[in-house]
């Protein structure tokens, strides 16, 4: 299904006016795998926050002892170099990949879906300068957008933030953009009109939950990606500098010892692609009660 | 068709010329002097000076912007400043390893995606169905390199089938090539074939719902000549749109598995450059990225027209 038809959709039937808590019952109703892809999501993004207490170990308390010691009762799941402990660095890792997935995600959706209601609701001038801007944004695939950004302004939880949220933003934009287009057109926009609503509050007040059903599919998808890539740059080098622990840089480091101790990077790499697959599980459920063809068949 | 094309080429300039400004921006937000970044904080302040000169950096940001472009229209890529090699020499040299490796996994991404999907479209809401759903998201949630090190765990260490490490084989040595591209290409196209799967389910559920193709059942036609000829034709469109949206994150992925598997690529070149600050090859290198996606776009319109002729008209 691709973004434009799902938008399509989502314009065909805004007289239907879901909010975003309607929208998520509806999937969940439509779509089991989504309430099993939000409650794994939930639950690592709880380990994260609770890794203070439930880890057993210092992230970066060095072990030398006990280097590269396999799964056991005391290492669960094993250490890594140094003799740190790889569950304790899985679960502060998940704090650094939640929070960049998420608040990149966040920034992404506030700008891209303000600039493409406004494209949608202006026309115009205003609409070519931001869709063409946003054309060029799209030219960069995440990857390496991210890459440039953090090799030009270094390795901060922050730039890796705004690299991630640049190459978000062209995509809730056009989501955004194609139904507004089409609701501003009518009759119950004329009538906000005619009583003297500001554009803002047309804008955001009446024509924003027509379109939140698509925002959110495509935010969790968006936040899988985020957190893919921030991995991805970890992995290459360019993540949060170590001996903070990320999964991409756990990654790293068990692949330089693969042939010792390769429990390392299958075990970090299973932490990233769990999280990936259940956001996936979430938006692919999300988009089914979203888009009106997908559902209830 | 000729006009068609020709209308496609023109309007990828503004995008063209957009995208390497941006380009020139960011190369050049670089905070601090990129001389001083490039000598060390110790160096002369001549040295500093003269290698200012030498990169333009000692021109007006306009002049800087005006030569940037002019000479890459002159097809210039200026030289690496680590080795003083001409960049296009290291494009040359490394871009038929980063294309092959491309090629290969759109080709795995359609020959396992597209039946996979044909499949799950015609057994909807089978066990089939699930099966392949399930599975192709869980494919498209795999991170590059992950894959990688897990066909590296698998076939080079566990079973020994495959150097850990591939090299750069000459280019006309097919047999060997192909032996070290297989486990990088398994490794992309997974990925691919997650997103081509669920693009030709979708599109050709969309399609089954046609009038001319309930008309060709109620004919009686063999469903197997429905599906291939008259439903692949039209549910086309939208897997050539993913293939050419997704081929921007599959360059992308290339960074990764180029390093994973230590293999040459414009990739592994790009993150060389950013580890030694070597600007000049840096921008060279992103230029030649940005013509390829550039490029990739464009391509993907232009298969558009030639499957759809309505799109040709507009």
């Amino acid at each position: 299904m691709t973004e434009a038809s799902v938008s399509l959709a989502a314009a065909a039937a805004p007289a239907r006016r879901r909010g975003a808590i309607g929208t998520i019952v509806a999937a969940f109703n439509a779509n089991k795998t989504a309430w099993l892809g939000l409650a794994v999501f939930l639950a690592i993004a709880l380990a994260a926050a609770l890794a203070p207490w439930l880890a057993p170990f210092d992230p970066i308390e060095q072990h030398i002892a006990d280097a590269m010691t396999s799964p056991n009762a005391t290492y669960w799941l094993g250490t890594d170099t140094f003799g740190r402990d790889l569950l304790s660095r899985i679960l502060w890792g998940a704090r650094i990949s939640i929070v960049i997935g998420v608040a990149s995600m966040a920034a992404g959706v506030i700008v891209g879906s303000a600039l493409g209601l406004m494209a949608g609701y202006w026309g115009g001038r205003i609409e070519q300068l931001i869709m063409r801007s946003m054309d060029v944004l799209l030219s960069f695939p995440t990857l390496i957008m991210g890459l440039l950004v953090v090799a030009m302004l270094g390795p901060s939880m922050v730039n890796l933030i705004v690299a991630m949220a640049l190459t978000m933003v062209p995509k809730f934009a056009r989501v955004a953009r194609a139904p507004t287009i089409a609701i501003k057109e009518r009759d119950y926009i004329e009538a906000c009109r005619a009583l003297g609503y500001s554009d803002l509050r047309i804008m955001f007040v009446h024509i924003l939950p027509n379109v939140i059903g698509d925002i959110l599919v495509l935010a969790s998808l968006w936040t899988a990606t985020a957190i893919r890539i921030e991995a991805s740059l970890s992995f290459i080098g360019l993540g949060v500098k170590p001996p903070t622990a990320t999964w991409g840089g756990i990654i790293r480091e068990g692949f330089d010892n693969i042939m010792d101790a390769p429990w390392i990077s299958l075990y970090a790499g299973l932490a990233v692609l769990l999280t990936v697959f259940a956001l996936n599980l979430l938006g692919d459920g999300l988009r089914d009660a979203v888009d009106p063809r997908l559902r209830g068949e | 068709m000729v006009a068609f094309i020709a209308k496609r080429l023109l309007s990828a300039i503004p995008t063209l010329l957009a995208v390497l400004t941006v380009l020139f921006v960011i190369i050049r937000i670089v905070p601090g002097d990129p001389a001083i970044a490039i000598l060390g904080d110790n160096a002369t302040a001549e040295a500093v000076a003269a290698l200012r000169e030498r990169l333009g950096l000692d021109h007006p940001l306009y002049a800087q912007y005006r030569d940037f472009l002019l000479m890459i229209a002159q097809g210039d890529l200026g030289s690496s400043m680590a080795t003083g090699q001409p960049v296009w020499d290291e494009v040359r040299s490394t871009l038929p390893y980063t294309l092959e490796l491309t090629i290969a996994s759109i080709l795995i991404g359609i020959a396992f995606g597209l039946p996979i999907g044909a499949l799950a479209a015609t057994n909807r809401n089978t066990i089939i169905d699930y099966a392949a759903r399930i599975g192709s998201l869980l494919g498209l949630s795999f991170p590059a390199f992950y894959t990688a090190i897990l066909l590296i765990l698998a076939f080079s260490i566990e079973l020994g089938w495959f150097p850990v490490i591939s090299q750069g084989v000459p280019l006309t040595d097919v047999g060997n090539r192909l032996y070290n591209l297989a486990l990088p290409a398994i490794s992309q196209g997974l990925i691919m074939v997650g997103y081509v799967a669920r693009a030709s389910r979708s599109s050709i559920l969309e399609v089954l719902g046609e009038d001319y193709v309930r008309t060709a059942r109620a004919k009686g036609l063999d469903p197997r000549v429905i599906i291939l000829r008259h439903v692949m034709r039209n549910a086309l469109i939208p897997i050539v749109t993913v293939v050419g949206l997704y081929l921007g994150l599959l360059i992308g992925n290339s960074v990764l598995t180029e390093i994973v598997f230590n293999r040459p690529g414009i990739g592994k070149l790009i993150v060389e450059a950013l580890s030694q600050r070597d600007y000049t090859l840096l921008q060279g290198l992103m230029i030649v990225f940005a013509f390829f996606i550039v490029l990739v776009n464009m391509l993907t319109d232009i298969a558009y027209g030639l499957i759809d002729p309505r799109v040709r008209r507009q």
